[in-house]
């Protein structure tokens, strides 16, 4: 471990030794490995173009990753990874790119922001939508601050609810797509976050006529060995851990809709 | 004396399979393989031929098993007991790895003990076609599964071909038997008034065990009362389940209320997937001793059936006995198609045997196909 | 820009003939709240329809022993303000500019009567709040389910 830091009263970005390890896409994730309570899969969080760390944001919810959110500046973790599907950024070539971002979903999805500012010329617009609890609950605050001054990049922010001297918006994350004229037609839309916000998205995009085949979404499910042996990940036919987590909409409509899948 | 080749049939006596058996012995084979104990036949380590469960039979119906005697003594008179070849390969318990914490942190040692040599003696045509099914989950995917190819490497398959339905087995339906096609080295079907076998050869080194034990080329009569007998087999099977479409039918039928109906019957209890041969779910332990030195972590069977299963933020996602019920059985019968090429089940019979309730998968696709669309309820398409 | 290029660009507007939009002119005065203007308070006779054209809006609800909670905020192509919809209609939330904000404010008596007169507009003015009142209902439940919240 060469770095923590604290993002909100219960998530954390830790920054690995990436030393040996193999590159990662957007979108993946690793299995992050607590000496003797066990392993959680943790997205990676940082730049794919950075291969002398391994950024990852962790959110504590459970006893896996508690332990690991209490790690300090020298700790060991056991790095299992990476696993799953990356998000298709190939297909947004030279069309907008929308990424909606829910709560700690924006995790997975900033290491597609640094794609894109890094291959700006690849894409026509590029928005990021973000949406969070509260404003002490938004994450990577400075860089989203940073991100919102350029002139290449267009950033969104939202919360659930705010104090009175919140001057931001207040309003659920899909209704940041009003601010978003799609017109211009030619885009693709990568959404994170928990499934019912996916799914509020997922509405909002087809009411603005986003084709179904354009939508990508990262899904999850209650991983465990992450190489498609333990059966626990299942998402209909699909394994999580090695078809997903990133899927297409298209795919996945008949199941993203029913209950207890 | 002709030696013998692949696709040959030769003929082996009673004696003759004996000799057969402690050959694999003295070639270091362990031999696993029926044996009647606690009142079922079960797959245990065999210390001959005289471990076989001669003279016995099993009567299986929905929901109960029992042994009962034949009135001769043939060795393979009966269908499938309640384990499969499962257990030996994809094993109910395993360490995976063992850490200490160190300097550096802690260092991962993996264990290396190597796998006994198994002879697999008995094996009927449904448990080969689930060996295979298996080996699509751990051995053809993205990943391989090192301790799963370690067990399945140079195992011996003795094979029989089954010489009488069981009163649950589907295996014609499902186009997986009652003949072995592939995966045994020697195949076997017994006759009996004299007892002796009809061996069709598999492999090479089959060949050459069977003419080391005494195998003898087969006459045309022998050859064809062993044909005439799996024949026998098949017709009197009349359980069947209907696979046309099956993929899409269960895909189309998510809420049909059917689901509801095998709910209220459904007990969670798991014991089909402790049964089916091509279960695989496992769960992940990673447990430390005391002092919080050393960690192992062990992999453990577990089931679709349990709560836990789907566990997610707190809850689970299938927490109702419907939906799990819809996840395995769509799972082996549909989804299992897409993701491996093949159908998770095998027509082996026995979840529906071992089921406490008695539900029977082959009655639930067939209600399901006969009111095919019906609605429970339809969450449909999002309103735009 | 003026009032009626102003309202025929808002989405309130949109759907409507020229024609329609036109009657709704005389009835809209565009107004500029300061940055921290009050525009309205719970409580208040609902008396006008504003449309936001620029700037950002807070909805607020005031709770004793919570303080002042911010519910939603809106900002330009949002409606603001239809409790006047209702007999004796009286507003349900505080609400106040946080950016300096302009809108066109449609006074909620001459706004009826138009509606009730004109059967054609008053069929197109409702069809487009309805679809207006029923988005903001979703994100309201959305909002409410709280999915952010972190579970053990």
């Amino acid at each position: 471990m060469l770095s923590t830091r604290r993002e909100s009263h219960d998530t954390v970005t830790l920054t690995l030794d990436a030393a040996s390890r193999r590159p990662f896409q957007p979108g993946q994730f690793n299995m992050l490995y607590a000496f003797g309570v066990g392993e959680a899969a943790i997205s990676m969080s940082g730049d794919p173009a950075s291969p002398s760390t391994a950024v990852h944001t962790v959110r504590a919810v459970g006893a896996v990753t508690e332990a690991i959110c209490r790690l300090k500046r020298g700790g060991v973790v056991g790095v299992r990874g990476p696993f799953g599907t990356p998000w298709p950024t190939g297909e947004a070539a030279g069309q907008d790119l929308v990424i909606v971002a829910g709560g700690v979903g924006l995790a997975p999805l900033r290491p597609v922001v640094y794609h894109a500012l890094a291959r700006r010329s690849d894409y026509r617009r590029v928005f990021l939508l973000v949406g969070a609890r509260t404003p002490e609950d938004l994450l990577f605050r400075r860089e989203l601050e940073r991100w919102q001054a350029r002139k290449d990049l267009t950033v969104l922010v939202t919360v659930d609810r705010a104090p009175a001297g919140w001057k931001g918006r207040v309003g659920v994350a899909p209704a940041l797509l009003d601010a978003v004229d799609l017109s211009a037609g030619g885009a693709v839309a990568f959404v994170c976050g928990p499934e019912v916000m996916m799914r509020f998205c997922v509405r909002e995009l087809g009411r603005r006529g986003f084709p179904d085949d354009r939508i990508h979404l990262s899904m999850e499910r209650n991983m465990k060995c992450a190489v498609g042996f333990c059966g626990h990940c299942q998402y209909g036919p699909s394994f999580i851990c090695k078809d997903g987590p990133v899927l297409r909409y298209d795919r996945i409509r008949s199941l993203f809709w029913r209950r207890e899948v | 004396m002709p030696s013998l080749e692949p696709r040959d049939r030769a003929l082996l006596s009673l004696d003759g399979l004996g000799r057969l058996l402690q050959l694999l012995l003295q070639d270091g084979y362990r031999l696993i393989g029926p044996t009647v104990r606690d009142g079922a036949i079960v797959h245990a380590e065999l210390s001959g031929v005289e471990s076989l469960p001669a003279g016995w039979t099993e009567v299986q119906v929905a929901g109960a098993y029992r042994l009962a005697r034949r009135p001769d003594g043939a060795l393979f008179g009966y269908s499938v007991g309640p384990q499969s070849w499962k257990q030996l390969f994809f094993t109910p318990q395993l360490r995976l790895w063992k850490a200490t914490r160190s300097e550096e942190g802690f260092t991962v040692e993996e264990d290396a003990a190597p796998p006994p040599r198994l002879a697999l003696i008995g094996a009927r045509s449904c448990d080969l076609h689930a060996i295979e099914v298996q080996d699509r989950t751990f051995l053809k995917g993205t990943y391989v599964d090192p301790d799963y190819a370690a067990r399945r490497k140079d195992v011996f398959v003795v094979a029989v071909h089954c010489g009488q339905a069981g009163g649950t087995c589907f295996c014609v339906s499902m186009k997986t038997g009652p003949r072995a096609t592939f995966g045994f080295d020697l195949a076997l079907t017994e006759l009996l008034d004299p007892h002796r076998f009809v061996v069709e050869i598999g492999t090479e080194r089959g060949a050459e065990l069977a003419g080391r034990a005494g195998a003898t080329p087969s006459g045309e009569a022998d050859a064809a009362a062993a044909d005439a007998a799996v024949e026998r087999t098949a017709r009197s099977m009349d359980r069947r389940l209907d696979t046309s479409d099956i993929k899409e039918l269960l895909y189309r039928n998510q809420e049909h209320p059917r689901w509801d109906d095998v709910a209220e019957r459904c007990l969670g209890c798991t014991n089909c997937t402790l049964a089916c041969p091509t279960c695989f779910c496992a769960t992940v332990e990673d447990v430390s001793d005391l002092s919080g030195e050393t960690a192992e972590r062990w992999r453990r069977w577990d089931s679709c059936f349990t709560l836990d299963h789907s566990h997610l933020h707190g809850g689970s996602v299938r927490a109702s006995i419907r939906s799990r019920y819809r996840q395995w059985l769509t799972h082996k019968v549909a989804s299992w198609i897409d993701q491996f090429g093949v159908s998770g089940c095998v027509g082996c019979g026995r979840c529906i045997t071992w089921c406490p309730v008695g539900i029977d998968i082959t009655e639930e696709v067939a209600a399901i196909r006969a009111t095919d669309g019906a609605q429970g309820e339809e969450p449909g398409e999002p309103s735009s | 820009m003026n009032e009626a290029d102003l309202l025929r660009r808002h989405p309130f507007a949109r759907g409507l003939s020229d024609d329609l939009a036109q009657r709704l002119v005389p009835c809209a005065r565009l107004t500029r709240f300061p940055e921290g203007a009050v525009i309205f308070r719970e409580g208040g006779a609902a008396d006008a329809l504003y449309l936001i054209v620029s700037g950002r809006v807070a909805l607020e609800q005031h709770v004793p022993g919570r303080g002042t909670l911010q519910m939603e905020n809106l900002s330009g192509g949002d409606l603001l303000g239809l409790s006047w919809l209702f007999p004796g209609g009286r507003w349900t939330l505080d609400a106040r500019a946080v950016e300096p904000t302009e809108a066109l404010v449609l006074d909620a008596g001459a706004l009826k009567a138009l509606l009730d007169a004109d059967a054609a507009l008053g069929f197109a003015v409702s069809q487009h709040v309805i679809q207006q009142l029923y988005q903001r209902l979703e994100r309201a439940r959305l909002q409410r389910l709280d999915v952010y919240r972190g579970e053990a």
